[in-house]
């Protein structure tokens, strides 16, 4: 691999990355508050793409847009991305999670209920909107912006780049600076003694599924943007993300952040070293690796403590 | 104060709403027609058309322009009204029949409890007609046994061992399942490369159970010593590494065009018999490997090494204040529950003769941890009923509906089963137990403990 490449490989997992960390963010959000994997997120970030596919083919985008047409569609794409996604694991939490909560169901039985609905909900989706992988309506002329260290970078891959920097940005303060979030992180330190506080459990569950869902959904349609759209899309990107949270230090959101970033970059470099077939490989021995050396991950576990 | 209120509002719930200040639009009763409704439009796209990747919109114009979703619609607000106007009457009903129908279940359970030979014919006989019932079924029938269901069954007792007895979160498990398939192929000559010498595949058994013996303390000694979710983690990569290696190194594995030609079991011992493409022999031949293995880990289950396990996955850290070497019985576990997966790998590369590493994707391991939990952890005849019910259903839907949803069928069975009898459906009753403590707050449990924030009133 020569430098000019090294540098495109790069570039090419920065961006990946910073899709994995959104998604990880989602998986680490959940698992603070309620300590359990979403083994269905994967479908929330699918179900993101489907959403923005659906909204920018029923509004058939012209073919050529023009400037302003083109932030236009971004726009309605990712919002309702971000709100399909929202939807999906906001009823998902309701019908999947909250009544084995009553119950006091034991953790493994959620990440069984988890891999059942995502069972259910992928294969629901490839039966609605066949099974094919489906392109993004052109939005945008996709042509090259400029380039770093002779690495071309796109408007796909800066629009990817700098949503997925002000959703991290935004979410950071919605964690850190708002009542909501310090309700995230007060369940997330100590359920029994935030209920006594007067935080509703409920309320907070179900609405740090949606931001995790809002995040998971405009993940997912940058996703589409980039690649296709298909019902199993959620899968890999999915085991990815969860494995960058856990890199990160499961529970902890700039953890998660840093893990995803790590874990993009990583898989990209191993393509560029070894070639496609060996993707994945990389970012898991890495993981191994790491959590080898730092049981807890890389910033640790920090439930609930300043995110 | 409180006391005062349930008093005043003896008239009924409406009255005690009055008092709360709720106003009748804030019910229960109405979340529940929204759910109701709810389902029914889902019910109405699970049963309706097929969709098109060339017209997204062309499934749901279909089903809600037809007559579909007022069928269900009209079929869930029947059940919401039964549900909220005549629950009391049903209540009665079901409370007398099950009064009715205790008394023989205890009968039959005093039985088995009683007497030893009672239990020993009831199993044998169940054994036999395990060995004898399919030869009344068909061809496709016998290969469905024993390609899926006798190979699922096995990996899942192997999975028991690690999950639900050491209580130790394990996504990888099919990782070994295909180590134990490779090594069948790499001992009988079938792979690129030659053995130093050929084995019978009988002989390959124990080999292919030391390698992942080893593959499994490889993977094992140093994680270990992770927590739950990370073991899970773990776990997960290495059956991502192990898949991917297979397909990548083409001169050791035939990479992605797979392994062809691997031989089939036979015997040469004075007597020669050779198993052929006949599915039946080999189902003999994987009840035998099922009994066996059943029978010793039941043995396993109530010896020292069970109750470690035991121990363990209650509390590990009394379990090693009281002296059990947790790390080296978890080992243990986790070695014994990759070497029947070998042992499930032997038998499935030497059946059908050709695999390739798709036949071990990422989502095999998943269903397996799925059969076993949904079973019941723990619990042999819970986990041999859930891997055999839970792999026939596929296959037996394929007659009912389009093959390509089958498991979406099985994704909801197992979200409504999970939700309504989490304990799975043949609980062993320490692990029952168990649950309960964990569930209650009473001890703080193993990846399989009720969640933290999971208490809602």
């Amino acid at each position: 691999m020569s430098l000019s490449e090294f540098w495109d490989f790069l570039v090419l997992g920065v961006v990946l990355g910073s899709l994995y960390a959104v998604i990880a963010i989602g998986y680490t959000l959940v698992y603070g508050v309620l300590q359990l994997l979403n083994f269905a997120h994967s479908e929330v970030f699918m179900f993101g793409g489907y959403g923005g596919l659906i909204a920018l083919t029923a509004w058939s985008p012209v073919t050529s847009p023009s400037g302003f047409q083109s932030v236009a569609y971004v726009a309605v794409g990712m919002c309702a991305g971000a709100a399909l996604g929202g939807i999906a694991a906001y009823g998902l939490e309701k019908v999947a999670y909250r009544p084995l909560r009553r119950r006091h169901a034991p953790r493994l039985v959620f990440l069984i209920t988890a891999i059942g609905a995502s069972f259910f909900l992928y294969n629901l989706a490839g039966k609605l909107f066949g099974r094919n992988a489906a392109p993004m309506p052109t939005m945008y002329e996709n042509k090259k912006l400029f380039s770093v260290f002779g690495a071309d970078i796109n408007i796909t891959q800066l629009l990817i780049l700098i949503s997925a920097v002000v959703m991290m940005i935004g979410l950071d303060y919605v964690v850190n600076r708002t009542k909501l979030g310090s309700g995230i992180r007060a369940v997330a330190q100590d359920p029994e003694v935030a209920s006594l506080m007067g935080v509703d459990i409920d309320k907070v569950v179900s609405r740090t599924f949606v931001i995790g869902g809002l995040l998971g959904g405009a993940a997912g349609f940058l996703f589409g943007t980039n690649q296709q759209v298909f019902y199993t899309m959620g899968f890999l990107p999915g085991i990815t993300a969860f494995a960058a949270a856990v890199l990160g230090g499961i529970g902890n959101v700039r953890g998660a952040m840093v893990g995803g970033m790590l874990l993009g970059i990583v898989e990209n470099l191993t393509v560029g070293f070894w070639g496609d077939g060996w993707r994945y490989v990389g970012a898991f021995a890495v993981l191994v690796l790491v959590l080898m050396f730092r049981p807890t991950g890389i910033l640790g576990e920090r439930v609930g403590r300043t995110a | 104060m409180s006391s005062g209120i349930t008093k005043t509002a003896s008239g009924g719930p409406a009255s005690t709403a009055r008092l709360r200040g709720v106003a009748w639009y804030q019910h229960p009763r109405w979340s529940r027609l929204t759910a109701m409704v709810a389902i029914a439009v889902v019910l109405t796209m699970v049963t309706g058309e097929q969709g098109t990747d060339r017209d997204i919109f062309f499934a749901l114009r279909e089903d809600f322009t037809g007559p579909l979703p007022w069928i269900w619609l009209g079929l869930c607000l029947l059940v919401w009204t039964v549900r909220e106007f005549w629950s009391e009457p049903i209540r009665k009903v079901r409370r007398a029949s099950v009064a009715k129908s205790d008394p023989p279940v205890a009968w039959v359970r005093g039985q088995w409890r009683g007497d030893r030979r009672i239990r020993q014919l009831v199993l044998a006989a169940l054994v036999a007609v395990a060995a004898f019932a399919p030869m009344g079924l068909e061809r496709y029938w016998h290969q469905v046994l024993v390609d899926q269901i006798a190979i699922y069954v096995l990996l899942a007792i192997g999975l028991n061992v690690v999950i639900g007895w050491a209580g130790m979160l394990d996504l990888g498990f099919v990782a070994f399942f295909a180590i134990g398939a490779y090594s069948a192929a790499f001992w009988t000559g079938a792979l690129p490369v030659d053995p130093p010498f050929e084995l019978n595949n009988f002989l390959v058994i124990p080999v292919a159970v030391l390698t992942c013996l080893i593959a499994g303390l490889i993977l094992g000694a140093p994680t270990l010593r992770l927590r739950g979710d990370y073991l899970a983690i773990v776990t997960l990569g290495f059956h991502e590494i192990v898949y991917i290696t297979a397909k990548n190194v083409e001169d050791f594995t035939g990479g992605a065009r797979g392994v062809s030609g691997v031989e089939h079991f036979s015997i040469d011992m004075g007597f020669s018999y050779e198993w052929k493409l006949d599915p039946l022999p080999y189902y003999w031949l994987l009840l035998g490997f099922i009994v066996l293995l059943v029978f010793l880990f039941m043995r396993l289950e109530h010896s020292r090494v069970g109750r470690a396990w035991t121990a363990i996955r209650e509390d590990q850290v009394a379990a090693a204040a009281t002296g059990v070497n947790t790390v080296r019985f978890k080992l243990m576990a986790f070695a014994i529950g990759a070497s029947t997966s070998g042992i499930a790998g032997v038998a499935y590369a030497s059946k059908v003769g050709y695999f390739n590493p798709e036949n071990f994707p990422l989502l095999a391991s998943v269903l397996v941890l799925a059969y076993v939990i949904f079973g019941g952890m723990g619990s042999i005849p819970g986990v041999l009923f859930g891997a055999a019910f839970l792999v026939w259903l596929p296959e037996v839907l394929r007659d009912y509906v389009d093959p390509r949803d089958r498991y979406m069928y099985l994704g909801a069975l197992l979200v409504i089963m999970m939700i309504y009898r989490p304990q799975g459906v043949w609980p062993s009753k320490r692990r029952q137990r168990e649950l309960k403590m964990a569930t209650e707050g009473t001890v703080d449990g193993d990846a399989t403990a009720a969640p933290a924030g999971g208490k809602v009133s």
